[in-house]
């Protein structure tokens, strides 16, 4: 009876260790990442951590290796807010070597947090400079910035441009028509607190109407009917006339890019327009991070977003703009789609964003019962 | 002496019974859990409490906590007037197919909240058949979404109980001049009260911890504390209030669990071998109709709007299998990587080690918890540690991922770095899972009479033998269905999942997720084709599970 | 009767977990071969003091003894005694056969012997063609049988039985009380029987003990 006891109790045991055995055997074929940088001798890995909107991370670690000769693996944390906050809350311990995907609204977090190293500002393509030293506390001039800008958008009202011409109604141009009488119930938002986008829309409101005004403009939006829904896709096809056959709404907040999806057949019209003086402008920047395993492995990366083989691609893998001024866009993107001019949007620096958006968002909770 | 001897290494078999899993919530929950909101609660390394009375002077933070209350409440009171004439039809009444119709009905309680979110938008938001009744992002939708899920859970849990009930009393009250109606109300309805209330404290916390379901349909209005500790954690890396509000869901969830184990205790009993059933009768008729009322309405309807929906093209082009044929050979510009199989292949290589963690952590746990020892600090600790393992349901999946990523760095003495180890991902399910094995494998081993242990051991079985012959037998046939659950709640899990940083590899709910979110126009219509392919999948999985179970056992309640 | 050859409890207390006392310093011996019933109104601890006999409840003071040796420290699974509980406890995933089996496997007996007993003991609680059925199907009055097989199985030297017919309806329970009598009888089996039914009592056991309120009346 001993004899049975023994054996059950070995079994129990058994038992016990076969989920971390199992655990153990699944991390013997998928570890890697920033660590074989300490325990092996001089590494050729390097980890870049990016937002949800990256491409297919096995793709561009196949195309970086190529092109740098690091073994390159790309791990995914959530949105661009998501990943700063990630990043921010593993300052000193970091979860990869380089980053990507941090936008200009947190910028300033990466930044106060110490989170980013020094990178060598001569990499920089043509035109990219100015959007660097935008989020460069140090100003212009230095030989080096925190964060390198890889590719950037402009979040802008579109219109239904087929829908207007239907109904033979005029097309609004700017923020103070999405308040007239005769878009009422046309406009369709994003909840700036669930949606980047939409917290992009309402720091353009405030850049455009100040601290003291942007909720009343939102009130009068509120009281023409604008409605406001919490994820873009649910406003874009959804409910907007121009993407979707069950839209009721013209009038949508999205990209200054959106216009180049809505082309017909023969590419030779679009049946969307973006208002260009209600945009806002997004920059992506990415970055080496402080006590990277393998700093340099880390450059090299950022080095090849910065190519012109990766920058051309920009477009239609990410549906951005690539920084790079000599980038050829897609011919639907050129004619259909242009960025707003520059000092045509309504844009706030990273730290005034930081400072104050919260109390924004407090305060049209309170003004429009967000 | 010889006793002694013997007295020891029970105790250690025991003792590492109960440590095992204890350490590895402990280590992958607790810990990760507490460190974050530690952090909150620190400024310049000194402790700081202002964040409690900043918060709680906060008009937003009642709304928040009256939102997630009243959600909870009106879901579980909807939920309990439903789940019980289920549980009448399902348990009490014998007819072809009430197998079949008891797994199906199980099936939305797996089903991953990103689809049912879609599934209910798909019907009641722009576009959807039901749009005209203007309930779309409205309370009522929430409330609908979230009973979607849980009606199950009372059916199951009452129905288990009434099968066992003695139905002689309310027979006796009929003889006596009581109609149906009066007999119910008097005599079985209190008889239930037990088991309605234990189905209603687990209803109500899953509820009051809804994440995905009420991020999609309520929105901002509709905020409750899961979705704002989200907001708070991931936008504004506010730890200071999102720990506040982190111990307030703490005390709803200490609160509902109490409730749960103090009316579990009630019920919990010996099985009897009364098993009555009957067929339908003409005075069944009311409750057969508020029974197919709940499963079409409430059940089917999304879900078919959801397949419809799935079934569209891109603007304009009619009913086309379009969208699952982009799930197996994307365009270029979709987001998904490679195909949807690969997709599928992660998310049950995942989903299996998950159930495997699970599974054998949850049988220890059941095997420790079920014991009745005679101490009464025994006693009360072994309660403790039910209620603790419980503990991963109520807390945020949010906070749970941030703290992982506090925590997990190269700590535990392993030569790597976990937060970013595909390992995290089935550890983190795993946590998820375990407390809804223990919960199907419990009443099991409570309802086996002390008294049939002691006959065993009167026939001279050692106490191991007991377990071997005994316990584990039994367990076993219910095992599939805890299996079947722990798989698909898995294969189904997103939150914790999505805010873990995560090789680029994508589980079926994270490709849904990223394909709702995809500016490429086909996108859309991909994510709906996605949600019903993982539907089909963990639906198959559940009806898989359910048929394992031997028939006449009405096991496995909550 | 010899003190070496068979039960002796002396003055057994036993308390429950509050430490209010059940049994209070009773006293009683069995010989072997001797069948004695504990009568006494429910809730007179008649069977708790069985319970502590078998070694499933902790004594408070006072020893229990087989045969000279001191059963204090021996756990239940090493008494060699048996024990049919009121409603037969009967292990539901298991056939009628297997139910019969139990000790034996625990006993290592060899296959072809266990079968053999299997055999014995249905026929001899009248049950004979029963061993493939599951316990489930049972009546009431079988499944009392089946407990009663069981546990006489691996040949207890003590048969401990608690209520074994209470559960029952009266017919059935005289009938099998008659039974149960011869059957004690014929295997020379050593019994302490619980009952709070004087007829019953008289019709299975040698001598009658009576309890009342935690004490055994002289």
């Amino acid at each position: 009876m001993t004899y049975v006891r023994n054996r059950s109790t070995a079994r129990l045991v058994a038992i016990s260790a076969l989920p971390l055995a199992a655990a153990l055997a699944l991390t013997g074929c998928s570890n890697g990442g920033a660590d074989e940088g300490e325990t092996g001798a001089e590494s050729s890995a390097v980890t870049i951590v990016v937002h949800d909107s990256f491409i297919d991370g096995e793709a561009f670690g196949a195309a970086a290796k190529a092109a740098t000769g690091y073994d390159v693996e790309v791990m995914t944390a959530g949105d661009g807010g998501e990943l700063t906050n990630k990043l921010v809350l593993t300052q000193g311990a970091p979860i990869a070597d380089a980053f990507f995907g941090v936008d200009n609204t947190f910028a300033s977090r990466i930044i106060d947090g110490d989170v980013a190293a020094p990178v060598d500002a001569s990499i920089l393509p043509q035109g990219a400079l100015e959007l660097a030293n935008a989020v460069n506390p140090d100003g212009a001039g230095g030989d080096s910035v925190p964060l390198v800008p890889v590719d950037m958008g402009a979040t802008c009202i579109n219109i239904d441009t087929a829908w207007f011409a239907e109904q033979g109604v005029a097309e609004p141009e700017t923020f103070e028509d999405l308040t007239d009488e005769q878009y009422r119930d046309l406009t369709v938002l994003l909840d700036p607190t669930a949606s980047s986008t939409g917290a992009s829309f309402m720091i353009a409101t405030v850049a455009a109407f100040g601290e003291d005004g942007f909720a009343d403009y939102w009130k009068q939006l509120d009281e023409n009917g604008a409605r406001i829904v919490q994820g873009w896709s649910d406003a874009y096809y959804g409910e907007f006339t121009g993407a979707s056959d069950s839209g009721t709404r013209p009038i949508v907040l999205s990209y200054s890019s959106s216009p180049a999806f809505t082309v017909n057949e023969d590419g030779t019209a679009s049946t969307t327009r973006a208002l260009l003086d209600t945009c806002s402008t997004q920059v992506e920047y990415a970055g080496v991070l402080e006590g990277a395993a393998n700093p340099e492995g880390a450059q090299a990366v950022i080095e090849y977003l910065l190519s012109s083989e990766f920058q051309q691609s920009i477009p239609d893998e990410m549906y951005m703009y690539p920084v790079d001024e000599s980038a050829e866009l897609p011919a639907a993107w050129a004619e259909f789609a242009p960025l707003p001019a520059e000092g045509q949007t309504h844009d706030l620096s990273s730290s005034e964003v930081q400072a104050g958006l919260q109390d924004w968002l407090r305060t049209l909770g309170d003004t429009v019962g967000l | 002496m010889r006793a002694s001897d013997r007295r020891l290494p029970r105790a250690l078999a025991w003792g590492a019974a109960a440590a095992i899993p204890a350490l590895f919530v402990g280590v992958f929950f607790l810990w990760p859990v507490l460190a974050l909101i530690a952090t909150g609660f620190t400024s310049d390394g000194r402790l700081d409490l202002a964040g409690i009375p900043e918060v709680l002077g906060l008009e937003r933070s009642w709304r928040v906590l009256g939102n997630t209350l009243a959600q909870a409440s009106l879901a579980t009171a909807l939920s309990i007037a439903l789940g019980i004439p289920a549980a009448f039809v399902l348990y009490k009444l014998k007819f072809r197919g009430r197998s079949f119709l008891r797994g199906l009905l199980t099936v939305p309680f797996v089903l991953p909240t990103v689809v049912v979110g879609v599934a209910f938008t798909a019907l009641f938001g722009p576009g959807g058949s039901l749009h005209v009744l203007g309930l779309d992002r409205s309370l009522l939708v929430v409330v609908l979404a979230l009973a979607f899920f849980n009606v199950t859970v009372v059916a199951r849990t009452v129905g288990g109980y009434w099968s066992q009930l003695d139905s002689r009393q309310a027979q006796a009250a009929r003889m006596l001049g009581a109609g149906p109606v009066r007999a119910f109300l008097a005599i079985t309805l209190p008889a239930l009260g037990p088991a309605i209330a234990s189905a209603g404290a687990l209803v109500f916390l899953f509820c009051a911890t809804s994440f995905g379901v009420v991020l999609i349909l309520g929105g901002r209005e509709f905020a409750n504390i899961e979705t704002e500790i989200y907001r708070l954690t991931v936008q504004f890396l506010d730890l200071r209030s999102a720990a506040v509000l982190s111990l307030v869901q703490f005390a709803i969830v200490a609160l509902a669990l109490l409730a749960s184990s103090l009316l579990r205790k009630k019920h919990e009993r010996a099985y009897g071998m009364r098993h009555e059933e009957r067929t339908a009768r003409q005075g069944d008729a009311p409750v057969l109709i508020v029974f197919g009322a709940t499963l079409i309405f409430l059940h089917v309807l999304p879900i078919a709007a959801l397949v419809w929906r799935s079934l569209q093209g891109v603007k304009g082009t009619g009913v086309t299998f379009a969208n699952y044929v982009a799930l197996v050979d994307p365009p270029e510009s979709s987001p998904l990587r490679g195909t949807v199989f690969d997709a599928i292949g992660l998310s049950l290589w995942i989903a299996c080690l998950a159930t495997l963690i699970a599974v054998v952590f949850g049988m220890m746990v059941v095997l420790v918890v079920s014991r009745k020892p005679r101490s009464r600090l025994l006693q009360r600790s072994i309660s403790l540690y039910d209620s603790a393992i419980m503990l991963p349901l109520g807390i945020s999946a949010v906070t749970l991922g941030f703290g992982l990523l506090l925590t997990m760095h190269r700590r535990l003495g392993i030569g790597f770095d976990l937060r970013t180890s595909i390992v995290l991902i089935p550890i983190a399910q795993a946590l998820i899972a375990l407390p809804l094995v223990v919960r199907t494998l419990l009443p099991v081993l409570r309802g086996i009479d002390t008294r049939t242990r002691e006959a065993a051991m009167m026939l001279g079985a050692t106490p191991a033998r007991v377990l071997a012959t005994i316990d584990f037998p039994l367990l076993g046939r219910t095992a599939g269905l805890a299996l079947g659950f722990a798989f698909a709640v898995s294969l189904g899990e997103f939150g914790a999942t999505a805010f873990l940083v995560r090789p680029d590899a994508q589980t079926l709910p994270v490709v849904i997720a990223t394909l709702v979110g995809n500016p490429e126009p086909a996108s859309y219509g991909a994510a709906l084709a996605a949600s019903v392919v993982l539907g089909v999948l963990s639906a198959g999985i559940m009806l898989g599970a359910e048929r394992l179970r031997p028939a006449g056992i009405s096991t496995g309640s909550w | 009767m010899s003190v070496q050859s068979g039960l002796v409890v002396s003055d057994v207390s036993v308390e429950y977990t509050n430490g209010i006392p059940v049994v209070r310093d009773a006293s009683l011996e069995v010989v072997r071969g001797e069948v004695v019933a504990l009568l006494g109104p429910s809730g007179c601890g008649k069977s708790t003091l069985l319970r502590a006999i078998a070694g499933l409840e902790p004594l408070a003071t006072g020893s229990v003894s087989w045969s000279g040796e001191d059963l204090a420290g021996v756990p239940p699974h090493r008494r060699g005694f048996g024990l049919v509980f009121q409603d037969g406890q009967l292990f539901v995933h298991k056939s009628v056969a297997e139910n019969i089996a139990y000790g034996l496997r625990v006993q290592r007996t060899p296959r072809d012997e266990r079968q053999a007993r299997v055999s014995e003991l249905l026929e001899l609680v009248g049950l004979a063609g029963y061993g493939s059925r599951s316990v489930q199907e049972l009546s009431g009055g079988e499944r009392q049988r089946v407990a009663l097989a069981r546990a006489l199985a691996p040949k207890p030297r003590l048969l401990l039985l608690d209520e074994p017919l209470s559960a029952l309806d009266r017919e059935l329970r005289d009938r099998l009380a008659d039974d149960l009598a011869v059957l004690l009888r014929s295997t020379h089996t050593t019994a302490m029987l619980v009952t709070h039914d004087e007829g019953e009592a008289t019709t299975i056991a040698d001598r009658v003990v009576r309890m009342r309120s935690g004490r055994l009346e002289p």
